[in-house]
């Protein structure tokens, strides 16, 4: 059974991650985004998974776990913030929120 | 040498002078702090205030310790004739240092908290603690009202206290303590009535000038601490007698020290302070400002006089003799025209602070100080004098409001009468003595116009003080219906017969004939040639005949018909009209230094402030301040608020960063 | 000597007063104050256990402590005294006390006001203490964060442009001052923060050049020196009292002794290379200053102008290459921080009375408040150099050190005395004297007895270092002396500069 090559790998990650970029751009509602910037988070754990793999060692899956849990603990952050923020102002539309400017 | 040994009687110098110097400091702390809180006491009726009584009996206290010192010093002059060590040019044995303790000490240089005893000091030492005292007595009745009078005997000790300093200093740095301190309490007594703003301008400019002079003072110093090593006036004044000090470096510090005495002791150009300092009390200027502290310049050339004598080609000494002179004349000038008593006494005195230069100037430094003494006696009787007028004429100062006083006051007008004649200079009063031997100086060292200026000046003084004294006490009363002249109280009359009768016999201290004061102070201040025989005469014909045509002058001109009616006739625009109008604007010297050095000074000190330093340094200042405000108000913008600007950014960077990397080192791998 | 390592308490009893204040209930202010005035005081009292133990005798540093602090940086903790830091030492504990009493009666948030003032004395006394350049700088940085906030939060009128402006004037000056001492840091071997190593380390003229400008930079600015000066009239105007007593006693002192404990010793090349500029704008700045100062309508101002002329001497002193400039400037030092910090705690007294410093709206006050008048008149005289009080020795000492030298530098200087007695009693004469024009000020209240209790050891002082400066001097001069020498071997300090005649004296024998 013929590996499938690692390019297809990155190539998919690589995929994941503009979508999970564009996305996090062009969409307004804050758990929207969130969910992009997970798809990125995953994207390069892919890529991690991947690298590690065509290297032979452990280093790039222990990346992962790291990304993980900072992931795990940024979900749990960004959530609140976002619940809090709709709780005030009934929309989680990020355009509403812009009064930290100059 | 059993005999000298007797004769000292082991004199305990260290704690007269302690005495002397450090009890009217006492007194004035204890007045300043408690003075307020003393009571009175009644004698024959008049309420006498303790603080006065304390000043009197502490300046009293220091007379009688100067007059110990004096005592002894004679005392070792005698032992020293029976042992036959007698004559001017044996080692100076009566000279003894006092050391209280050391003051400053850095280096190689040191100053101690010394002080001199010899004969100069003692003898000025006399003058001021005994001058001192009548007029602290005088000052009993004369301020008598006043609300702050604990206070102003509280400066008039501490005056004292640091004129004595200024006179003792062992080293030029304590007499610049004393000379400062003087000043200070000049700068205190003038502002005594401080609320009146004439006062306080008057002593905030009599500071100021003084400080001028100072500074020239301190130069002089650090000049010769730089050549001889030393401040200590023996040191100095050995290394310039021996030649150590060149002659142009000798110059130079002679005529800084000069600088400061020019400005101590009111001189061209640095005069113009004394005229206006009469806005103190007059007991006050009779002291610091005729008696005493004015002549603290002259005091001190003549106690420099080496480093002056070692001067190349006597140009020091040829600059303090002119100065003195022409300083003696402009003063006179102006002294003529004006009609403010107390004004026409302080021009006087800067006149005849003139002759004392004249006389340092020409090397006649013990004639400097016997004028200094007589001057003393006469000029402090005659300020009393005008106080005493004042006190009876409800502070009136104007002579033009004044006659006939004589027959009201008799006592002062008695005594003033006795300055009077003194200060003109007919014989046998204190005035033509020393005077006298200030003019023939001039002469016999060939300096004629000197002697010309100064015998014009006599002449001037003459006039000018006979006609204070006709307007004031002879003719018709023409004081104000509604003050009531009357004698002043004893506290104030008897220091003026004590100085009257001073003014009389003053003279008889050094005689030309037998020159006790100059042979006293000739170890200090060396010896001068005076005329001798019919020359000698002659001078004295000559002064004594100047002195009595002024007196005729002033006579004919204030007290006859025909001298007033000259008066009204004097034509305006004519060359003498002129000059009486210069003379009564005072030549306009207070204009020229304001519009010369006053305002420029102001205008650019407004222009350091509010241009280079808030416009230009802090404009730079705030203009880096303002250009960061302005870059960041450019870059600020990015600052949306909007989430994905700022996320695109953050990818538009990362791209950047990456390719940025790929680009330098290849691809990964 | 003891074995109670006096200095160290000192340095860190008040940052634990401090920590103890902060504490404190806030709903009682009273406890604030006391507690600050107690720890104030227990600090004079453990720095006069420093001066008892300490040897005039002795050269060098003394009565400090070292350890290892940070052992790969090579940081370690050194504190010690010589001769000059113990006076710079003596006279923050002995400032500090006055300070908290003339802040009796700050209302807002007085618990953090004194936690402040006293985390401020810790840092000057660390600053004047330090032997290690890292310590130096950790000092030297936390001096400013309390004077910002002082400023900043209990200042008046523009306090937060005067603040910015002290900060930020500061904080350039400084971190110039730690790219050098970064710089030195990595050229000593092994690399070491401490002052000792730092001198056994050679540097070229080049490089010294550099980097004594990297400290003079920061120590020009707090000097401060024309033209670095301008924060100062605007922080001494907006800052509380306190605060003005310390800037103007201990703060600028911290950027002259800086000079000469470490841009001297460090580079001397460097330093005798730039002798003439800093001459030059030291006399410069007494002449600039006492200008500027007679046109000022703000009394505060007047002052701060006043300071920088003041300080002007000090630095002149230093810088003139005789021992008797050094310590005339040193004791300059001590004596300006009497006079003018006793100044503004008169000036502060007057705004508490009539909320105003402008000289234009008072007048005729001796007459209303005698007492207060004459205490501000003795004052005054100190600080115009009145001989027998102690202004003047020091101003004297350094004019005649600057003469031996350099002749004709002295001149401008020493007129700065002439200018100085124009402003001040100019001054004087506006707010005391003449009639009483407005009523408010007919109505004003003489001294009260807080007020007399932290004048009059101010007064105490500005007459003894005037009559008997000698047990300052002894202990001066010694340390003086080295610098000196640091700044130009050839010196000889038990001689006069430049005396060409023998002392009479001497030929006698």
């Amino acid at each position: 059974m013929s590996e499938v090559p690692p390019g297809f790998y990155l190539a998919l990650a690589g995929l994941m991650f503009t979508i999970g970029a564009v996305g996090a751009l062009v969409r307004r509602n804050a758990i929207v985004i969130f969910m992009f910037v997970e798809l990125m988070l995953n994207a390069v754990n892919l890529a991690f998974v991947t690298f590690a793999r065509m290297r032979g060692n452990l280093d790039g899956q222990v990346l992962v776990f790291f990304v993980l849990v900072v992931a795990a603990a940024e979900v749990v952050v960004g959530l609140a913030i976002i619940v809090s923020i709709f709780r005030r102002r009934a929309s989680a539309d990020v355009d509403d929120v812009n009064l930290l400017k100059w | 040498m059993d005999l000298s040994a007797s004769l000292i009687p082991g004199p305990d110098y260290m704690g007269l002078t302690a005495t002397i110097i450090l009890w009217p400091l006492g007194t004035a702390l204890f007045l300043l702090l408690f003075g307020k809180r003393l009571s009175t006491f009644k004698v024959g009726g008049r309420e006498i205030p303790w603080a006065g009584v304390i000043a009197v009996l502490t300046l009293l206290r220091s007379f009688v310790a100067a007059v110990a010192m004096f005592v002894d010093i004679v005392g070792v002059e005698l032992a020293e004739g029976a042992v036959g060590h007698g004559g001017a040019n044996v080692e100076n044995a009566r000279t003894f240092t006092v050391h209280m303790f050391d003051w400053m000490q850095v280096g190689g240089f040191a100053v101690g908290a010394d002080f001199l005893i010899d004969q100069l000091s003692v003898v000025l030492a006399l003058v001021v603690t005994g001058v001192g005292t009548l007029i602290a007595l005088y000052s009993i009745g004369y301020m008598h009202h006043d609300p702050r009078f604990h206070r102003y005997f509280a400066y008039l000790s501490l005056f004292a206290s640091a004129m004595l300093m200024l006179i003792f200093g062992d080293n030029l740095l304590v007499t610049f303590v004393g000379w400062e301190g003087v000043g200070l309490c000049s700068y205190l007594l003038i502002g005594f009535w401080f609320e009146r703003p004439a006062a306080a301008t008057a002593a905030k400019k009599a500071f100021i000038v003084n400080r001028i002079g100072d500074f020239s003072f301190l130069l002089g110093m650090f000049l010769l601490v730089a050549a001889v090593g030393s401040l200590k006036i023996e040191d100095i004044n050995a290394a310039a007698s021996g030649g150590q000090i060149s002659g142009g470096i000798a110059t130079i510090a002679a005529l800084l020290l000069f600088g400061g005495a020019v400005g101590k002791s009111a001189q061209i150009p640095l005069y113009v302070w004394l005229p206006d300092a009469m806005e103190g009390p007059t007991p006050a200027s009779a002291l610091i400002h005729a008696a005493t502290m004015v002549t603290a310049g002259v005091y001190m050339v003549a106690r420099m006089g080496p480093v002056f004598l070692a001067s190349e080609g006597d140009l020091a000494l040829t600059v303090v003799a002119w100065v003195g002179a022409l300083t003696a004349l402009w003063a006179a000038l102006i002294a003529c025209t004006e009609y403010d008593i107390k004004r026409v006494l302080a021009y006087s005195t800067v006149s005849q602070l003139g002759y004392m230069f004249l006389a340092n100037g020409l090397g006649a430094f013990s004639g400097g100080i016997f004028h200094l003494i007589t001057h003393a006696f006469f000029k402090a009787l005659m300020f009393m004098g005008a106080g005493s007028v004042m006190h009876a004429l409800a502070n009136e100062t104007d002579m033009r409001k004044m006659g006939g006083l004589r027959k009201v006051m008799p006592i002062t007008g008695a005594t003033f009468l006795l300055g009077w004649l003194a200060i003109s200079g007919i014989v046998p009063f204190a005035g033509f003595w020393s005077k006298d031997a200030i003019l023939a100086a001039a002469w016999e060292q060939g300096e004629y116009a000197l002697w010309g200026i100064g015998l014009f000046t006599a002449l001037l003084t003459a006039y000018y003080m006979s006609r204070l004294y006709l307007r004031v006490f002879e003719g018709p009363l023409k004081h104000d219906p509604d003050v009531h002249p009357h004698e002043s109280p004893w506290t104030m009359w008897v220091p003026l017969a004590v100085l009257g009768g001073l003014s009389v016999v003053g003279g008889a201290i050094n005689l030309p004939w037998d020159l006790r004061l100059e042979h006293f102070l000739t170890p200090v201040l060396g010896e001068f040639e005076v005329p001798h025989g019919a020359t000698a005469w002659i001078l004295a014909g000559v002064a004594l005949c100047v002195a009595v045509s002024g007196i005729a002058l002033a006579r004919f001109l204030f007290l006859t018909q025909r001298g007033a009616e000259l008066r009204a006739r004097l034509v305006t625009g004519s060359w003498l009209d002129k000059l009486l109008t210069a003379s009564r604007n005072k030549f306009k010297v207070d204009e020229v230094y304001e519009a010369t050095i006053q305002r420029p000074g102001h205008r650019f000190a407004m222009f350091s402030a509010y241009k280079v330093d808030a416009k230009g340094i802090d404009g730079v200042v705030n203009g880096a301040g303002a250009l960061v405000a302005w870059l960041s108000d450019g870059v600020r913008r990015l600052q949306s608020g909007y989430v994905r600007n700022y996320a695109a950014l953050f990818l538009l960077g990362v791209v950047v960063l990456l390719s940025a990397l790929i680009l330098r080192v290849g691809p990964l791998g | 000597m003891s074995d109670l390592r006096f200095l160290d308490i000192a340095i860190f009893l008040p940052l634990a007063g401090a920590l103890l204040i902060a504490f404190l209930p806030r709903s009682n202010a009273n406890l604030a104050r006391w507690a600050a005035l107690i720890v104030t005081l227990a600090t004079f009292a453990v720095s006069i256990g420093v001066l008892v133990d300490f040897e005039a005798s002795l050269g060098g540093f003394q009565l400090g402590s070292e350890a290892v602090w940070i052992k790969d940086w090579g940081i370690s903790y050194i504190t010690g005294v010589d001769g000059i830091s113990l006076w710079m030492v003596m006279l923050t504990t002995f400032l500090m006390p006055l300070g908290v009493l003339a802040s009796w009666s700050i209302g807002e948030r007085p618990k953090a006001y004194f936690a402040l003032l006293l985390a401020l004395e810790t840092g000057m006394l660390g600053v004047f203490s330090s032997l290690d350049l890292f310590l130096f700088y950790l000092f030297w940085e936390v001096t400013l964060v309390p004077m910002y906030f002082l400023i900043g939060m209990w200042g008046y009128g523009r306090r937060i442009y005067a603040a910015m402006k002290f900060f930020l004037f500061t904080l350039v000056g400084s971190l110039l001052m730690l790219v050098a001492i970064m710089f030195m840091y990595f050229a000593t071997e092994p690399n070491s923060f401490s002052l000792t190593d730092m001198l056994a380390t050679e540097l070229s003229s080049g490089t010294q050049r550099w980097l004594f400008l990297g400290f003079f930079a920061s120590f020009a600015v707090k000097v401060p020196l024309v033209p670095f000066h301008t924060w100062l009239p605007d922080a001494h105007t907006e800052a509380p009292t306190a605060g003005s007593v310390m800037l103007a006693g201990v703060l600028l002192k911290m950027g002259a002794y800086g000079l000469l404990r470490f841009a001297i010793p460090l580079f001397p090349d460097a330093a005798r290379y730039f002798v003439p500029l800093i001459i030059a704008l030291a006399t410069i700045g007494i002449v600039y200053g006492a200008v500027v100062a007679i046109v000022q309508k703000d009394l505060k101002r007047l002052i701060a102008y006043s300071s920088v002329a003041h300080l002007g001497f000090v630095v002149l002193g230093m810088f003139v290459g005789t021992v008797q400039g050094m310590s005339g400037g040193i004791l300059q030092m001590v004596s300006h921080g009497l006079s003018t910090g006793a100044l503004f705690m008169l000036v502060g007294m007057l705004y508490e009375r009539r909320h105003t410093r402008q000289i234009a709206d008072f007048g005729g006050l001796g007459k209303t408040i005698p007492i207060f008048s004459g205490i501000f008149l003795f004052v005054v005289l100190s600080s115009i150099g009145l001989p027998g009080l102690n202004g003047f020795v020091g101003e004297f000492l350094v004019l005649l050190g600057t003469f031996l030298n350099y002749r004709w530098w002295v001149v401008p200087a020493a007129f700065g005395v002439v200018l100085a007695a124009i402003y001040l009693l100019w001054a004087y004469q506006r707010v005391f004297q003449g009639p009483v024009t407005d009523e408010a000020n007919a109505r004003i209240a003489d001294v009260n007895s807080r007020e007399v209790a932290m004048l009059a050891p101010l007064l105490v002082l500005i007459v003894a270092i005037g009559v008997y400066p000698k047990p300052f001097l002894d202990r001066i001069n010694p340390a003086a002396c080295r610098v000196v020498i640091q700044l130009d071997p050839d010196a000889d300090c038990s001689r006069i500069e430049g005396v060409v005649a023998p002392r009479a004296h001497e030929e006698d024998e």
